[in-house]
């Protein structure tokens, strides 16, 4: 009973400070959405924790990482903290033309994802990470399903990643095979690790995967833009999708059209909001490498970074 | 024994000529399939029906111009104000009452309490035990907050239940629109209708309650229907005959005796709600299925059996109450008995409460077991599935080698190269020898649609997964469920397996079943094959043991070893209910291998998810009709069949 006394009592001193700042930003809880992996959740946690600091009530609601952007469009969420251009650009910007939500800001962190491998593969395949040598050890990544050819194990299909497209345009000897889920990728590799088996997979930075498992991204001929449409962009002159995927993808801010007049301190805050991939991967690893719960790894990373974030709430 | 036999062949000749006749045409379609039309193999395009345009264009009209979304949204205010309340005094969020949260050792003397009152010393500490298991283990918070959207869905899931029970089984109309519904819902994959909520209701532990309680109260609905038909005619008469209106009739006499029955549904819609914790957390149920998601998506498996142990002790405690709370006869205590006497229960909880408060003074330990004090079993799971994995690792690739090569690519592709049209005639040529011409034409109406819909493909690897698993499961479960038959102890411990199994969230077989055989239709098979060995191994039990003592002493007094006694008395007389078993087997099947894309499939389920992640409505229920037709066509045949079976039994004997 002491510590809730406590509690009313500094919330009560946040909402005079608050108050005295800016008066509007609404007592009605800012909902966050909360995914199914570690950065995102402990960023969520953050970001959640600094609006509470200035006073908001906050609130979480885990919800399906493409579904979200309806969901933000109709103020049933807040915002979302991380928009992947590979992964939910498209979804994101469908949900901007129907209206209701827009772009606040863009985080200094990259996105890239493509095809990946764990470090041990190297062994097996000394030439990478170059794709032609990947391509001329094929046959080590054979699996009874794919016959001579080697398997690429792939995103879940509803990701769009174009896999069959570039081994088809780059000629490869590679059968793409996709996984229903990102855990059932992470089983593939922990399964893999046991006999150091060469897998190529699907994967993105920043992750927690590459604090679990080093590894290298392959490396295809360099994006151009257009590559995925104007066959005369790169590689082949007669091929779409000849060439790798971005390297350097942008991860946005999100926010519903009506945050910015209901709770306008918040908003101004967010907007100063962005984390670099180094962040990211440090908050990723509280949880996942370290084994804190994401509400602790939050709390734990605020105390570590003050001077980072403690500028973007005022 | 003789009788046993001839009923067995007493089918009548002429639905066999016309089954043979018609099976006759779909294997000359499957010969002949190279010289034969491309229409046979698959419908032209020009004859796929867009089904998923109609529905969306139908839910459109709901949305905006029926103004349907503004009365789905006002109820979902009305549930999100009930789970605001039990969130505040569950786990103390920030809302009315704002009392909460009540601490871990006042909720866990509560329960034991009731276990003691409904069902004496072991049930106190079944149901006691399970709720500092989970306070110890640290999972308090997540617990309640599942709890917090139960205490509210399931409650309005019976509510709800009874009052559609009730109309049906006052209007047959109501009944008649009902129960095909009722039907559908039920064998109906939880992705299809999910995606409707989201649309209606929006996300959070509101959208989790509401699908909570569209998936739990077709249960209710059933029971409430067959307690009230199942009332003695005298009961109605007596209630009559001391002069009540028709509503102290409902609620005084008919509904109070049939009160086993409503426990039972009551008991249904329970299980049925912790059956839908884990997938209800992909639209924003909080809590335990949240967790456990997370948990495994870092591959952290020791952490989620965990979590899987309290879901399944939480199903048998909530299982064990509500099964006494039905056999329980209400007590009526002597005139003139003291007031302390008559409520001594209540005085013992009260005194549990005002200790449990006191307790949480004292130290914050007795609130909330924080997760830096908890106890964990990760530790141990983890290093034993290590070593699993690693022991098994030679012999499962080389199954994996096997089954791959020589089993399943054949399979699936034989499957894939039928035509449609052998498959119909097929269907129709077995309906035919099972029920007459009126199963034909209910296997074509439940079939015809899948191949009008276009997912014809993707429908016939859902076949082919579903089928490679029942028979894996049949060649697994029967002989297990032979043996367990055998000795009453043992059949005990076998069931409890069985139970275990069932309730144990699916998703964490999936994690250890890929790192065995690697992402690809083993996997697949293997996950949905553990789930589909249970009902087939708890119905051969219950077909075996409920053969009459006297059919066996009799043929054992004719002189029958215990072999003839099994293969000539004790099967024959078992297979209605294995056919039963078969069929939820069938059930199970199908519902696994929907989760099963989270591995990675090519079929039905595939599909479904990106439905889901998409919010495509069309889409998602079109799939799930598929999958819910596939599911009621086999339910058909199969029911059917066992009902024919046990008619001709019951002849002969």
């Amino acid at each position: 009973m002491h510590m809730k006394a406590g509690l009313l009592l500094t919330g009560a001193l946040y909402a005079l400070a608050a108050g005295g700042a800016f008066a509007e930003d609404s007592s009605d809880p800012i909902i966050i959405p909360i995914h199914n992996w570690s950065s995102q959740i402990v960023m969520s946690n953050v970001v959640g924790q600094m609006f509470e600091s200035m006073g908001n009530s906050v609130e979480y609601v885990s919800t399906d990482s493409q579904a979200v952007y309806e969901a933000v469009r109709l103020g049933d969420a807040t915002l979302e903290l991380e928009v992947w251009e590979g992964a939910f650009g498209a979804s994101f910007m469908a949900a901007v033309e129907k209206g209701g939500i827009h772009d606040v800001t863009t985080h200094d962190a990259i996105t890239r994802e493509d095809w990946w491998y764990p470090m041990w593969t190297k062994e097996a395949c000394p030439g990478l990470p170059d794709w032609q040598a990947l391509n001329d050890c094929a046959a080590k990544f054979a699996t009874p399903e794919t016959g001579d050819k080697g398997r690429f194990l792939g995103g879940p299909v509803d990701w769009l990643k174009h896999d069959q497209e570039k081994v088809d345009a780059l000629g490869m000897n590679f059968v793409v095979v996709n996984a229903g889920s990102a855990a059932a990728l992470w089983a593939e590799i922990a399964a893999a690790e046991k006999d150091k088996t060469p897998i190529v997979l699907f994967n993105w930075t920043p992750n927690f995967a590459e604090a679990v498992w080093p590894g290298e991204f392959v490396e295809f001929p360099a994006w151009e833009a257009g590559c995925d449409k104007d066959p005369a962009v790169g590689l082949h002159p007669d091929k779409t999708y000849d060439c790798g995927n971005p390297a350097n993808g942008y991860l946005k801010i999100a926010a519903w059209d009506g945050m910015k007049d209901k709770w306008p301190a918040a908003y101004a805050t967010l907007q100063k909001v962005n984390f670099t991939n180094a962040q990211i991967a440090e908050m990723a690893k509280l949880v996942d490498v370290d084994g804190m719960e994401p509400e602790d790894a939050a709390t734990a990373w605020l105390e570590a970074n003050e001077a980072v974030w403690k500028p973007w709430t005022e | 024994m003789m009788g046993v036999r001839v009923a067995a062949g007493g089918m009548r000749p002429d639905r066999v000529t016309v089954a043979r006749g018609l099976l006759a045409v779909a294997l000359a379609l499957v010969v002949l399939k190279g010289v034969l039309p491309d229409w046979v193999m698959r419908l032209p395009e020009g004859m796929v029906l867009p089904f998923a345009d109609w529905i969306n264009a139908g839910f459109a009209f709901l949305r905006d111009d029926l103004g349907l979304m503004a009365f789905t949204r006002a109820f979902a205010d009305v549930v999100e104000f009930l789970l605001d309340v039990t969130a505040n005094l569950l786990y103390g969020k920030s809302r009315w009452p704002d009392l909460g949260p009540i601490p871990w050792v006042v909720i866990a003397g509560t329960m034991a309490v009731i276990g003691h009152a409904l069902g004496g010393w072991r049930l106190a500490a079944l149901s006691g035990g399970t709720f500092v298991w989970i306070a110890v283990m640290g999972q308090w918070k997540w617990a309640m907050e599942t709890l917090s959207v139960i205490v509210v869905a399931a409650p309005l899931s019976v509510a709800l239940g009874l009052l559609a029970g009730i109309a049906a089984w006052r209007w047959r109309g109501v009944e008649r629109v009902l129960n095909p519904l009722l039907n559908i819902a039920q064998s109906m994959p939880h992705f299809a209708y999910m995606i409707p909520v989201v649309v209606f209701i929006g996300v959070g532990p509101k959208a989790g309650a509401i699908v909570t309680i569209i998936f739990s109260v077709p249960p209710m609905i059933r029971m409430t229907m067959l307690g009230l038909r199942g009332v003695s005619p005298e009961i109605i008469e007596s209630g009559k005959m001391c002069g009540t209106t028709r509503w102290q009739l409902m609620t005084r006499v008919r509904l109070p005796a049939a009160r086993t029955e409503l426990l039972i549904g009551v008991n249904q819609v329970i299980m049925q709600s912790l059956a839908m914790v884990v997938l209800a957390s992909f639209i924003g149920m909080p809590g335990l299925g949240q967790k456990l998601l997370q948990l495994l998506q870092a591959l952290k498996i020791g952490l989620s059996v965990e979590i899987g142990i309290t879901i399944v002790l939480l199903a048998v405690v909530l299982d064990r109450l509500t099964k006494a709370w039905a056999h329980r006869q209400p007590v009526h205590h002597a005139a003139g008995a003291s007031f302390a006497l008559r409520h001594r229960m209540a005085l013992v909880w009260l005194g549990i409460v005002v200790a449990g408060v006191i307790l949480a003074q004292l130290s914050p330990y007795f609130v909330e077991v924080e997760r830096k004090q908890a106890l964990s079993l990760a530790g141990p799971v983890d290093a034993v599935v290590d070593v699993v994995i690693t022991g098994v690792g030679p012999v499962t690739d080389w199954l994996r080698w096997f089954l791959i090569t020589w089993v399943l690519i054949p399979l699936r592709d034989g499957f894939l190269a039928l035509p449609v049209l052998a498959v119909l005639i097929f269907l129709a040529g077995v309906g035919w020898r099972v029920g007459g011409q009126r199963s034909a034409l209910v296997c074509l109406a439940f079939f015809l649609p899948i191949a009008l819909s276009g997912w014809w493909d993707r429908a016939m690897i859902t076949v082919y997964m579903v089928a490679v698993s029942v028979a894996l499961a049949l060649a697994v479960g029967l002989p297990l469920g032979l043996y367990g038959a055998a000795k009453p102890a043992r059949a005990g411990r076998v069931l409890l397996v069985c139970d275990t199994l069932q309730t144990f969230p699916s998703f964490i077989y999936l994690i250890p079943v890929i790192m065995l055989f690697g992402v690809n239709d083993v996997a697949v098979v293997a996950a949905v094959m553990v789930f589909a060995t249970v009902p087939i191994v708890r119905y051969t039990i219950e077909g075996l043991r409920g053969v009459p003592s006297e059919v066996v002493e009799a043929a054992e007094m004719s002189g029958a070893n215990r072999r003839q006694v099994m293969w000539r008395v004790k099967l024959p007389l078992a297979v209605p209910t294995l056919l039963v078993g078969a069929n939820q087997s069938v059930m199970f099947a199908l519902f696994m291998v929907i989760i099963a894309a989270f591995i990675g499939t090519q079929d039905l389920g595939q599909e479904m998810q990106r439905a889901l992640s998409t919010t495509d409505v069309g889409k998602g229920l079109t799939l799930g009709f598929a999958v819910a037709f596939i599911g009621l066509m086999v339910d058909h045949l199969l029911l059917t069949w066992s009902r024919e079976r046990g008619a001709a039994l019951r002849t002969g004997v």
